[in-house]
């Protein structure tokens, strides 16, 4: 390995463009980290990195995408997911990874969400989890639980959270995990398993956002949501999804809920229409 | 240019009607044809149309204003089109479903059986083909292979020499309705 | 520019009786088309149906995506993959659309969407003509940018004009649309598709350099950048927010002013390459009816009358209606009295003529909100009131 004979360069640096850095990320807060895992799971894995590509929709962590020395695209809000769809249907060899947050995944793109789950479609989707819209200054959320403060619930949020595995797993998604920011090692083998998994891969990150949703709540900083997560979560592996919920400062079940097998959208398109149209149809980009 | 109505209800072909003939006329009859059918609320409910325009010329308007000829396959749809059939124009019926309540003095009227024939021949289902072979044999608009050539592809493959049985009796029979008619 | 011949494996020569629609998605094949990401709706529906049975046995993919937002979306998706893409649509779903729309500008991505015109706003008329989204084509996103837009007037010009738009979005880069609508979407006239090898094709502009000197956003000596597609190591990044020539965000003023202007100027200083209409009777005319699409079939019937009575009237048939022909409608104006303009809206591309006469003559607008074309004898009252 030639990094181990330059110790003072951080092995990861060849999947990071460096040339973008310093980041635009607060102090404190876990998308860094969990860019970290992405780019620690892609090394160990020893991908091919050609062929990973790296989408994001928009919000603060819209901008991983920008930060990938990769083939990377950085679009609109809520749109990753059927973006990747048609970069995933165009060029089917490629590994997509959406790297989005839980605003743009779960709330605009929500819809997008549970379609490429239903279809099984060949991805890696990972949501990072910060109870709220920060790249915006703090609003409430699709995931902000229940009497959490938000910059648009000024008295508490009232509205329920989404449950996000379980809704990926009952819209068909075939593996799902859910980590915080404190699994750093968890979160980086879930995303190697999820590497070589084909079908709808969806790993939730929970992460601190110090600057507003610490803030706002009197939470302390980045540490004091660490210990948080540490005192609070508990890995459940094969967890019911419908027992996932999050509740406010409450317990957070984590592990890996869902890993299973069935025909990706490719799959079953392939299959079907060799059967039904026989010689006439010729299996579209097989992956060898 | 010579504009035509195909009227009847739903599920007798009639929209097929028109396709048949905008195909045959346009690709292997020399002439321009540009073919119309209603979508929206005026294609819900009974009455069911379909409109073609022939000419020697590009056609231009893509609607039907007063048509030439109007067929009629049931006595809802020969009751609402039947005004603005124009004056000297043709009406082609199906015999026992359409009967015409008063005579217009200034067109001419001829009618099949179609249905009946349709029935005869096995299928109530190749009515409308049994109509397009009387058609063609009382407006002569153009042969009758140029007619039967449009059917591949418009009607199922293994229907289609049924189709043709039942357009050809249709022209033949109208061929007998036009000598009566000299006689 | 690298042109080559179409592959026949999309091209159904022959002579057909076909409805716009059709057309539309066999233009596309022919054109290499092989993905299509669509959303039902009414009357462009045909369009995505014949797709879904044609494309999987050409080689290509067809999806129906869970909205006209993941349309579009996956449009761009797929052309960053490789392929060549297009979407059909009509009113509300190219309302949807307009989001992705200016992506695709920014992105400079190459894709057709076709627009199957009926009458809105709103749910409007799903079952019935208009001409209304033509300005929404032209504006529909937000911020500045420019877009290429065709109308055809027949099924076999949908065939025609999608093969057309196809080459234009390789050519620059940019969305192209389709703006036909009910009437010609749903009429069947006779299609010729040629063979294939008379069908000409323009190639995506690929970049051949060396890998890690790939600038996504750096202009060649015609203005317009290099594309590649993903998985084949150029490790390139690209984004919706205003960037640079190595498509990294770079938010100024200053950036923002080359990254916009370009968007613009790479159509607007080949508006004449762009640009095709169909004049006739222009010399000597005394009034011109300026339309497209199916109106200028119906305008047609009183351009006839009106030179039977004896007024010299002349046409012009807009076959692209963005980029707008600025200059001919400029000289145009000052050379005939009035400039008469129906289309089945309240008069959209009439502001349009109007701007450009600069008061040289008359302008009038003949409006027609939708459900139906034109009476003919609407378009001749306002002639012959024009030349009074």
């Amino acid at each position: 390995m030639t990094e181990k004979k330059q110790p003072q360069r951080n092995p990861v640096e060849r999947i990071l463009r460096m040339d973008r850095m310093p980041h635009i990320w607060c102090p404190g807060c876990g998308i860094g980290t969990v860019v970290t895992s992405f780019a620690e799971a892609l090394r160990k894995e020893e991908t091919d990195l050609d062929n990973i590509v790296v989408v994001s929709g928009i919000g603060c962590t819209g901008r991983v995408a920008g930060y990938m020395k990769l083939d990377s695209f950085h679009t609109t809000h809520g749109r990753a997911i059927p973006f990747a769809t048609g970069l995933k249907l165009a060029n089917p060899k490629t590994k997509i990874v959406v790297f989005s947050g839980d605003g743009d995944i779960a709330g605009i793109g929500g819809n997008h969400l549970i379609h490429a789950a239903r279809r099984n479609m060949d991805m890696l989707v990972i949501l990072v989890n910060n109870f709220n819209y920060a790249m915006t200054g703090g609003q409430v959320a699709a995931t902000t639980p229940i009497d959490a403060n938000a910059s648009t619930a000024p008295f508490g949020n009232f509205e329920y959270p989404f449950n996000l595995p379980h809704l990926v797993a009952s819209a068909g998604g075939t593996y799902i995990a859910r980590w915080t920011a404190l699994h750093l090692r968890r979160v980086t083998k879930s995303i190697q398993e999820a590497l070589h998994r084909r079908g709808f891969s969806f790993i939730e990150v929970i992460t601190p956002c110090t600057t507003l949703y610490a803030r706002r709540n009197r939470l302390g900083d980045g540490l004091n949501l660490l210990k948080y997560y540490y005192d609070n979560s508990e890995i459940q592996h094969n967890a019911d999804t419908k027992d996932l919920d999050i509740t406010y400062q409450g317990k957070l079940i984590v592990g890996k809920f869902v890993d299973k097998e069935k025909p990706t959208f490719l799959d079953a398109m392939n299959q079907h229409l060799s059967k039904v149209l026989g010689d006439k149809y010729t299996p579209y980009g097989e992956v060898k | 240019m010579t504009e035509i109505r195909f009227s009847g209800y739903g599920g007798q072909g009639i929209i097929r009607c028109a396709l048949i003939g905008g195909k045959a006329l346009s690709i292997y009859g020399g002439k321009f044809s540009t073919m119309n059918q209603s979508f929206g609320p005026e294609a819900r409910g009974g009455a069911c149309s379909s409109q073609l325009i022939v000419s020697d010329e590009r056609v231009l308007y893509p609607y039907i204003t007063r048509p030439d000829i109007l067929v009629s396959m049931s006595q809802e749809a020969y009751e609402k089109y039947q005004n603005e059939l124009k004056d000297n124009g043709l009406l082609i019926t199906d015999t026992d479903l359409v009967k015409p309540k008063t005579e217009r003095k200034n067109i001419t009227h001829y009618s099949v059986p179609a249905t009946r024939f349709a029935e005869e021949l096995g299928n109530r289902i190749i009515a409308n083909l049994v109509m397009m072979g009387f058609f063609t044999a009382v407006t002569k608009i153009t042969t009758p292979d140029v007619m039967k050539k449009a059917l591949p592809g418009l009607v199922p493959d293994r229907f289609l020499d049924l189709n043709k049985k039942a357009f050809d009796k249709g022209y033949e029979y109208g061929l007998e309705v036009l000598k009566e008619k000299t006689q | 520019m690298k042109k080559s011949k179409a592959d026949p494996k999309g091209v159904l020569t022959g002579s057909h009786f076909m409805d716009g629609d059709y057309a539309l998605a066999e233009g596309a094949l022919a054109a290499g088309c092989r993905f299509f990401g669509g959303y039902p709706i009414t009357p462009s529906t045909e369009t995505a149906e014949r797709f879904s049975e044609r494309i999987p046995v050409v080689g290509g993919v067809f999806i129906q995506m869970e909205d006209e937002l993941g349309s579009i979306a996956s449009l761009i998706g797929a052309a960053w993959g490789g392929l060549k893409a297009m979407t059909v649509t009509s009113g509300p779903g190219f309302s949807l659309m307009q989001e992705n729309i200016g992506l695709a500008c920014m992105l400079e991505t190459p894709l057709v969407i076709a627009n199957v015109q009926r009458g809105g706003p709103s749910t409007g008329l799903p079952t019935l003509t208009s001409q209304q989204d033509m300005m929404q084509a032209r504006w529909g996103s937000h911020g500045d940018y420019e877009i290429i837009a065709l109308s055809p007037d027949s099924p076999q010009e949908c065939f025609d004009m999608t093969i057309k738009a196809f080459n234009l979005s390789e050519l620059f880069r940019v969305p192209v649309f389709v703006m036909t609508d009910e009437c010609v979407g749903h009429m069947h006239e006779k299609v010729v598709i040629p063979p294939a090898e008379e069908i000409e094709i323009v190639e995506r502009k690929w970049y051949k350099g060396p890998k890690d000197k790939y600038l996504p956003y750096k202009c060649d000596s015609d203005g317009i950048p290099f594309m590649v597609k993903t998985g084949q190591g150029y490790r390139f990044h690209i984004t919706g927010l205003t960037h640079d020539e190595r498509g990294y965000p770079l938010l100024n003023a200053e950036c923002q002013k080359i990254n916009v202007q370009h968007l613009i100027d790479k159509i607007k200083n080949n508006a004449d390459k762009i640009i095709e209409m169909e004049e006739e009777q222009i010399d000597g005319a005394e009034v011109i009816v300026l339309s497209y699409g199916i109106t200028s079939r119906v305008a047609f019937r009183a351009v006839q009358q009106a030179r039977k009575e004896g007024i010299k009237t002349g046409t012009i048939r807009l076959i692209t209606v963005w980029p707008f022909p600025e200059k001919k409608i400029e000289e145009l104006a000052k050379k005939v009295k009035a400039i008469v303009v129906p289309e089945i809206n309240a008069g959209q591309v009439f502001l349009e003529v109007d701007r450009c006469s600069r008061n040289k003559c008359k302008v009038v607008s003949v409006p027609h909100l939708g459900g139906w074309v034109h009476n003919p004898d609407d378009i001749f009252k306002a002639i012959k009131e024009a030349v009074k």
